[in-house]
Protein backbone atom coordinates (compact mmCIF):
# COMPACT_ATOMS: atom_id res chain seq x y z
CA UNK A 1 0.00 0.00 0.00
CA UNK A 2 2.87 2.39 0.73
CA UNK A 3 5.19 3.67 -1.96
CA UNK A 4 8.94 4.10 -1.36
CA UNK A 5 8.37 7.81 -0.70
CA UNK A 6 6.22 6.94 2.30
CA UNK A 7 3.05 8.17 0.61
CA UNK A 8 0.11 5.78 0.61
CA UNK A 9 -0.66 4.36 -2.84
CA UNK A 10 -4.17 5.86 -2.94
CA UNK A 11 -2.91 9.43 -2.38
CA UNK A 12 -2.73 11.40 -5.63
CA UNK A 13 0.48 13.40 -6.06
CA UNK A 14 -1.27 16.80 -5.97
CA UNK A 15 -2.67 16.30 -2.46
CA UNK A 16 -0.59 16.77 0.64
CA UNK A 17 -2.38 14.14 2.70
CA UNK A 18 -5.28 11.67 2.71
CA UNK A 19 -7.54 14.02 4.62
CA UNK A 20 -7.12 16.84 2.09
CA UNK A 21 -7.80 14.41 -0.75
CA UNK A 22 -10.90 13.10 0.99
CA UNK A 23 -12.28 16.59 1.68
CA UNK A 24 -11.70 17.68 -1.92
CA UNK A 25 -13.42 14.60 -3.30
CA UNK A 26 -16.38 15.06 -0.99
CA UNK A 27 -16.70 18.76 -1.84
CA UNK A 28 -16.77 17.84 -5.53
CA UNK A 29 -19.39 15.17 -4.86
CA UNK A 30 -21.62 17.60 -2.98
CA UNK A 31 -21.40 20.14 -5.79
CA UNK A 32 -22.42 17.36 -8.19
CA UNK A 33 -25.34 16.48 -5.90
CA UNK A 34 -26.34 20.16 -5.95
CA UNK A 35 -26.60 20.01 -9.74
CA UNK A 36 -28.63 16.80 -9.38
CA UNK A 37 -31.06 18.54 -7.04
CA UNK A 38 -31.47 21.31 -9.59
CA UNK A 39 -31.92 18.77 -12.42
CA UNK A 40 -34.75 17.07 -10.55
CA UNK A 41 -35.89 20.51 -9.39
CA UNK A 42 -36.98 21.35 -12.92
CA UNK A 43 -39.26 18.32 -12.86
CA UNK A 44 -40.55 19.12 -9.37
CA UNK A 45 -41.40 22.58 -10.71
CA UNK A 46 -43.15 20.91 -13.68
CA UNK A 47 -45.17 18.92 -11.12
CA UNK A 48 -46.05 21.96 -8.99
CA UNK A 49 -47.22 24.15 -11.90
CA UNK A 50 -49.29 21.49 -13.62
CA UNK A 51 -50.83 20.27 -10.38
CA UNK A 52 -51.77 23.88 -9.52
CA UNK A 53 -53.43 24.21 -12.95
CA UNK A 54 -55.12 20.77 -12.97
CA UNK A 55 -55.81 19.67 -9.36
CA UNK A 56 -58.71 17.41 -10.40
CA UNK A 57 -56.76 15.56 -13.09
CA UNK A 58 -53.98 14.83 -10.64
CA UNK A 59 -56.47 13.51 -8.11
CA UNK A 60 -58.48 11.42 -10.60
CA UNK A 61 -55.40 9.99 -12.32
CA UNK A 62 -53.29 9.18 -9.25
CA UNK A 63 -55.93 6.65 -8.17
CA UNK A 64 -54.67 4.49 -11.05
CA UNK A 65 -51.20 4.16 -9.52
CA UNK A 66 -50.60 1.10 -7.36
CA UNK A 67 -49.96 2.47 -3.85
CA UNK A 68 -48.91 -0.93 -2.52
CA UNK A 69 -46.16 -1.32 -5.14
CA UNK A 70 -45.07 2.28 -4.52
CA UNK A 71 -44.89 1.70 -0.76
CA UNK A 72 -42.98 -1.57 -1.21
CA UNK A 73 -40.51 0.25 -3.47
CA UNK A 74 -40.10 2.96 -0.82
CA UNK A 75 -39.24 0.30 1.76
CA UNK A 76 -36.85 -1.40 -0.70
CA UNK A 77 -35.03 1.86 -1.41
CA UNK A 78 -34.81 2.83 2.28
CA UNK A 79 -33.40 -0.62 3.09
CA UNK A 80 -30.81 -0.18 0.34
CA UNK A 81 -29.84 3.18 1.87
CA UNK A 82 -29.30 1.44 5.21
CA UNK A 83 -27.19 -1.30 3.61
CA UNK A 84 -24.96 1.16 1.73
CA UNK A 85 -24.47 3.15 4.96
CA UNK A 86 -23.54 -0.10 6.74
CA UNK A 87 -21.15 -0.99 3.88
CA UNK A 88 -19.26 2.27 4.45
CA UNK A 89 -19.31 1.76 8.21
CA UNK A 90 -17.86 -1.75 7.81
CA UNK A 91 -15.04 -0.39 5.66
CA UNK A 92 -14.32 2.32 8.25
CA UNK A 93 -13.86 -0.52 10.72
CA UNK A 94 -11.75 -2.47 8.21
CA UNK A 95 -14.29 -5.29 7.80
CA UNK A 96 -13.88 -5.84 4.07
CA UNK A 97 -16.00 -9.00 3.85
CA UNK A 98 -18.99 -7.28 5.44
CA UNK A 99 -18.58 -4.35 3.04
CA UNK A 100 -18.74 -6.78 0.13
CA UNK A 101 -21.93 -8.35 1.52
CA UNK A 102 -23.62 -5.00 2.13
CA UNK A 103 -22.67 -3.58 -1.29
CA UNK A 104 -23.95 -6.71 -3.03
CA UNK A 105 -27.21 -6.44 -1.05
CA UNK A 106 -27.55 -2.80 -2.12
CA UNK A 107 -27.14 -3.69 -5.81
CA UNK A 108 -29.68 -6.50 -5.38
CA UNK A 109 -32.21 -4.19 -3.73
CA UNK A 110 -31.75 -1.65 -6.53
CA UNK A 111 -32.55 -4.51 -8.90
CA UNK A 112 -35.70 -5.35 -6.93
CA UNK A 113 -36.76 -1.69 -7.15
CA UNK A 114 -36.34 -1.73 -10.95
CA UNK A 115 -38.21 -5.03 -11.34
CA UNK A 116 -41.19 -3.64 -9.40
CA UNK A 117 -40.98 -0.45 -11.48
CA UNK A 118 -40.96 -2.59 -14.64
CA UNK A 119 -44.23 -4.27 -13.61
CA UNK A 120 -45.82 -0.88 -12.87
CA UNK A 121 -44.66 0.55 -16.20
CA UNK A 122 -45.73 -2.44 -18.31
CA UNK A 123 -49.19 -2.37 -16.71
CA UNK A 124 -49.54 1.30 -17.69
CA UNK A 125 -48.20 0.66 -21.19
CA UNK A 126 -50.77 -2.10 -21.56
CA UNK A 127 -53.65 0.20 -20.50
CA UNK A 128 -52.43 3.14 -22.60
CA UNK A 129 -51.89 5.36 -19.54
CA UNK A 130 -49.05 7.10 -21.35
CA UNK A 131 -47.79 10.67 -21.68
CA UNK A 132 -49.05 13.19 -24.21
CA UNK A 133 -50.18 11.96 -27.63
CA UNK A 134 -49.61 8.29 -26.72
CA UNK A 135 -52.34 8.42 -24.09
CA UNK A 136 -55.25 6.16 -25.04
CA UNK A 137 -56.85 5.20 -21.73
CA UNK A 138 -60.53 6.14 -21.41
CA UNK A 139 -61.30 5.60 -17.73
CA UNK A 140 -60.27 8.92 -16.17
CA UNK A 141 -62.63 11.87 -15.86
CA UNK A 142 -61.50 15.41 -16.59
CA UNK A 143 -59.72 17.33 -19.34
CA UNK A 144 -56.32 16.06 -20.48
CA UNK A 145 -55.58 13.31 -17.93
CA UNK A 146 -52.44 12.51 -19.95
CA UNK A 147 -50.77 15.47 -18.20
CA UNK A 148 -50.52 13.45 -15.00
CA UNK A 149 -48.86 10.57 -16.82
CA UNK A 150 -46.41 12.94 -18.52
CA UNK A 151 -45.38 14.10 -15.04
CA UNK A 152 -45.38 10.54 -13.68
CA UNK A 153 -43.24 9.06 -16.44
CA UNK A 154 -40.70 11.89 -16.66
CA UNK A 155 -40.17 12.02 -12.89
CA UNK A 156 -40.08 8.28 -12.17
CA UNK A 157 -38.25 7.68 -15.47
CA UNK A 158 -35.40 10.06 -14.64
CA UNK A 159 -35.33 8.57 -11.14
CA UNK A 160 -35.18 5.03 -12.56
CA UNK A 161 -32.25 6.08 -14.78
CA UNK A 162 -30.51 7.26 -11.63
CA UNK A 163 -31.22 3.91 -9.96
CA UNK A 164 -29.62 2.17 -12.95
CA UNK A 165 -26.66 4.55 -12.70
CA UNK A 166 -26.44 3.82 -8.98
CA UNK A 167 -26.37 0.07 -9.64
CA UNK A 168 -23.46 0.56 -12.05
CA UNK A 169 -21.53 2.79 -9.62
CA UNK A 170 -22.14 0.59 -6.57
CA UNK A 171 -21.39 -2.51 -8.64
CA UNK A 172 -18.09 -0.90 -9.59
CA UNK A 173 -17.39 -0.16 -5.90
CA UNK A 174 -18.19 -3.80 -5.13
CA UNK A 175 -15.65 -4.88 -7.75
CA UNK A 176 -13.02 -2.51 -6.37
CA UNK A 177 -13.66 -3.72 -2.82
CA UNK A 178 -13.20 -7.32 -3.97
CA UNK A 179 -10.01 -6.18 -5.78
CA UNK A 180 -8.82 -4.88 -2.38
CA UNK A 181 -8.57 -1.20 -3.39
CA UNK A 182 -10.00 0.06 -0.11
CA UNK A 183 -9.06 0.00 3.54
CA UNK A 184 -10.03 1.67 6.80
CA UNK A 185 -7.73 4.55 5.73
CA UNK A 186 -9.09 4.98 2.24
CA UNK A 187 -12.71 4.40 1.25
CA UNK A 188 -13.68 7.81 -0.23
CA UNK A 189 -15.06 6.38 -3.51
CA UNK A 190 -17.52 4.13 -1.61
CA UNK A 191 -18.47 7.09 0.58
CA UNK A 192 -19.22 9.26 -2.47
CA UNK A 193 -21.13 6.47 -4.21
CA UNK A 194 -23.13 6.17 -0.97
CA UNK A 195 -23.89 9.92 -0.99
CA UNK A 196 -25.23 9.59 -4.54
CA UNK A 197 -27.33 6.57 -3.57
CA UNK A 198 -28.80 8.39 -0.55
CA UNK A 199 -29.77 11.33 -2.78
CA UNK A 200 -31.59 8.95 -5.12
CA UNK A 201 -33.41 7.68 -2.00
CA UNK A 202 -34.26 11.23 -0.84
CA UNK A 203 -35.75 12.04 -4.27
CA UNK A 204 -37.90 8.91 -4.14
CA UNK A 205 -39.02 9.85 -0.60
CA UNK A 206 -40.62 12.94 -2.19
CA UNK A 207 -41.81 11.28 -5.39
CA UNK A 208 -43.75 8.59 -3.54
CA UNK A 209 -46.22 10.85 -1.65
CA UNK A 210 -46.38 13.42 -4.49
CA UNK A 211 -47.42 10.86 -7.10
CA UNK A 212 -49.03 7.96 -5.21
CA UNK A 213 -50.60 9.60 -2.16
CA UNK A 214 -52.37 12.71 -3.44
CA UNK A 215 -54.95 13.47 -0.75
CA UNK B 1 -0.20 4.23 8.48
CA UNK B 2 -1.38 3.43 11.97
CA UNK B 3 -0.83 7.02 13.06
CA UNK B 4 -2.69 8.19 9.96
CA UNK B 5 -5.81 6.38 11.13
CA UNK B 6 -5.48 7.99 14.52
CA UNK B 7 -5.19 11.55 13.25
CA UNK B 8 -7.78 11.27 10.48
CA UNK B 9 -10.15 9.16 12.60
CA UNK B 10 -13.35 9.61 10.59
CA UNK B 11 -16.54 9.55 12.59
CA UNK B 12 -17.92 6.03 12.73
CA UNK B 13 -21.67 6.19 13.33
CA UNK B 14 -22.81 3.61 15.89
CA UNK B 15 -24.70 0.68 14.40
CA UNK B 16 -27.65 1.41 16.68
CA UNK B 17 -28.13 4.86 15.11
CA UNK B 18 -28.17 3.49 11.55
CA UNK B 19 -30.64 0.76 12.44
CA UNK B 20 -32.76 3.16 14.51
CA UNK B 21 -32.96 5.67 11.66
CA UNK B 22 -33.81 2.85 9.23
CA UNK B 23 -36.64 1.72 11.54
CA UNK B 24 -37.88 5.31 11.90
CA UNK B 25 -37.97 5.63 8.09
CA UNK B 26 -40.04 2.41 7.83
CA UNK B 27 -42.50 3.64 10.47
CA UNK B 28 -42.82 7.06 8.79
CA UNK B 29 -43.50 5.36 5.43
CA UNK B 30 -46.31 3.32 6.99
CA UNK B 31 -47.72 6.45 8.68
CA UNK B 32 -47.69 8.50 5.47
CA UNK B 33 -49.54 5.73 3.58
CA UNK B 34 -52.08 5.37 6.42
CA UNK B 35 -52.71 9.12 6.63
CA UNK B 36 -53.36 9.29 2.87
CA UNK B 37 -56.53 7.22 3.42
CA UNK B 38 -57.92 9.78 5.89
CA UNK B 39 -59.49 12.86 4.32
CA UNK B 40 -57.92 15.94 5.91
CA UNK B 41 -58.72 18.27 3.01
CA UNK B 42 -55.74 20.46 2.13
CA UNK B 43 -53.86 19.17 5.18
CA UNK B 44 -53.24 15.82 3.47
CA UNK B 45 -50.62 17.52 1.30
CA UNK B 46 -49.13 19.35 4.31
CA UNK B 47 -48.87 16.15 6.37
CA UNK B 48 -47.45 14.11 3.45
CA UNK B 49 -44.82 16.77 2.68
CA UNK B 50 -44.01 17.19 6.38
CA UNK B 51 -43.39 13.46 6.82
CA UNK B 52 -41.36 13.33 3.58
CA UNK B 53 -39.22 16.23 4.81
CA UNK B 54 -38.58 14.52 8.17
CA UNK B 55 -37.56 11.35 6.29
CA UNK B 56 -35.33 13.29 3.87
CA UNK B 57 -33.73 15.14 6.81
CA UNK B 58 -33.00 11.85 8.60
CA UNK B 59 -31.35 10.42 5.47
CA UNK B 60 -29.38 13.62 4.82
CA UNK B 61 -28.22 14.21 8.40
CA UNK B 62 -27.42 10.62 9.43
CA UNK B 63 -26.88 8.49 6.32
CA UNK B 64 -25.24 11.29 4.34
CA UNK B 65 -23.30 12.27 7.47
CA UNK B 66 -24.21 15.96 7.21
CA UNK B 67 -24.74 16.13 10.98
CA UNK B 68 -21.22 14.84 11.71
CA UNK B 69 -19.25 16.29 8.78
CA UNK B 70 -17.86 19.73 8.07
CA UNK B 71 -20.87 22.07 7.87
CA UNK B 72 -19.67 23.23 4.44
CA UNK B 73 -21.44 20.21 2.90
CA UNK B 74 -24.65 20.98 4.79
CA UNK B 75 -24.41 24.56 3.50
CA UNK B 76 -24.11 23.35 -0.11
CA UNK B 77 -27.13 21.06 0.37
CA UNK B 78 -29.25 23.84 1.88
CA UNK B 79 -28.15 26.29 -0.84
CA UNK B 80 -29.41 23.83 -3.45
CA UNK B 81 -32.78 23.57 -1.70
CA UNK B 82 -33.01 27.37 -1.34
CA UNK B 83 -32.25 27.91 -5.02
CA UNK B 84 -34.84 25.31 -5.94
CA UNK B 85 -37.54 26.89 -3.78
CA UNK B 86 -36.73 30.36 -5.18
CA UNK B 87 -37.01 28.94 -8.69
CA UNK B 88 -40.40 27.36 -7.97
CA UNK B 89 -41.91 30.20 -5.90
CA UNK B 90 -40.93 32.98 -8.30
CA UNK B 91 -42.25 31.01 -11.29
CA UNK B 92 -45.50 30.41 -9.37
CA UNK B 93 -46.03 34.19 -9.29
CA UNK B 94 -46.40 33.88 -13.05
CA UNK B 95 -48.15 30.54 -13.48
CA UNK B 96 -50.79 31.15 -10.79
CA UNK B 97 -51.76 34.59 -12.15
CA UNK B 98 -51.91 33.81 -15.87
CA UNK B 99 -55.68 33.35 -15.78
CA UNK B 100 -56.06 36.92 -14.55
CA UNK B 101 -54.11 38.14 -17.54
CA UNK B 102 -56.49 36.40 -19.98
CA UNK B 103 -59.46 37.93 -18.17
CA UNK B 104 -57.94 41.39 -18.41
CA UNK B 105 -57.29 40.96 -22.11
CA UNK B 106 -60.92 40.03 -22.61
CA UNK B 107 -62.31 42.96 -20.59
CA UNK B 108 -60.39 46.25 -20.88
CA UNK B 109 -59.35 47.82 -17.58
CA UNK B 110 -60.66 51.24 -18.64
CA UNK B 111 -63.72 50.75 -20.80
CA UNK B 112 -64.03 54.50 -21.33
CA UNK B 113 -60.47 54.80 -22.71
CA UNK B 114 -60.25 56.66 -26.02
CA UNK B 115 -58.85 53.66 -27.86
CA UNK B 116 -61.99 51.60 -27.23
CA UNK B 117 -64.31 54.52 -28.06
CA UNK B 118 -62.74 54.80 -31.51
CA UNK B 119 -63.30 51.08 -32.10
CA UNK B 120 -67.06 51.49 -32.26
CA UNK B 121 -67.21 54.81 -34.12
CA UNK B 122 -64.54 54.78 -36.82
CA UNK B 123 -62.81 51.69 -38.19
CA UNK B 124 -60.40 53.48 -40.53
CA UNK B 125 -57.51 54.48 -38.24
CA UNK B 126 -54.48 52.20 -38.60
CA UNK B 127 -53.42 52.09 -34.97
CA UNK B 128 -56.91 51.27 -33.78
CA UNK B 129 -57.27 48.50 -36.31
CA UNK B 130 -54.00 46.96 -35.20
CA UNK B 131 -54.96 46.95 -31.55
CA UNK B 132 -58.40 45.50 -32.28
CA UNK B 133 -56.86 42.80 -34.40
CA UNK B 134 -54.50 42.04 -31.54
CA UNK B 135 -57.12 41.71 -28.86
CA UNK B 136 -59.61 39.79 -30.96
CA UNK B 137 -56.72 37.70 -32.25
CA UNK B 138 -55.77 36.56 -28.76
CA UNK B 139 -59.41 36.10 -27.82
CA UNK B 140 -60.05 33.90 -30.85
CA UNK B 141 -56.85 32.02 -30.20
CA UNK B 142 -57.98 31.42 -26.62
CA UNK B 143 -61.35 30.05 -27.53
CA UNK B 144 -59.90 27.71 -30.15
CA UNK B 145 -57.47 26.43 -27.54
CA UNK B 146 -60.33 25.87 -25.10
CA UNK B 147 -62.47 24.04 -27.63
CA UNK B 148 -59.63 21.77 -28.71
CA UNK B 149 -59.11 20.88 -25.06
CA UNK B 150 -62.81 20.33 -24.69
CA UNK B 151 -63.07 18.03 -27.71
CA UNK B 152 -59.84 16.32 -26.70
CA UNK B 153 -61.55 15.41 -23.47
CA UNK B 154 -64.80 14.44 -25.10
CA UNK B 155 -63.40 11.94 -27.57
CA UNK B 156 -61.95 9.40 -25.09
CA UNK B 157 -64.86 9.89 -22.68
CA UNK B 158 -67.35 9.32 -25.50
CA UNK B 159 -65.64 6.17 -26.72
CA UNK B 160 -65.82 4.67 -23.24
CA UNK B 161 -69.58 4.73 -23.15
Amino acid sequence: MTEPSGRPAHLAHHFSDTEQQRESAKLGMWIFLLTEILLFGGLFAFYVFYRAWNPDIFYNAHVHLNTTLGAVNTIVLITSSVTVALAIRSMQLGKRRKTITFLATTVALAGVFLIIKYFEYSHKFHLGQLPGQYYSYAGIEGTNPHIFFSVYFTMTGLHALHVIGGMVVIGWMLYRTIRNDFSAEYYTPIENAGLYWHLVDVIWIYLFPLLYLIG
Amino acid sequence: MATDTETHGQHVTPLKIYLGVGAALFVLTVITVAVSYIDLGPFNLVVAMGIATVKAALVALVFMHLYYDDKLYLTIFIMALLMLSLFIVITLFDTLRRGDLYEEAASPLRQEALIYQQDTTETGAHTTEDSTADTTGTAVHDTTRDTTQETGQETPAGSSH
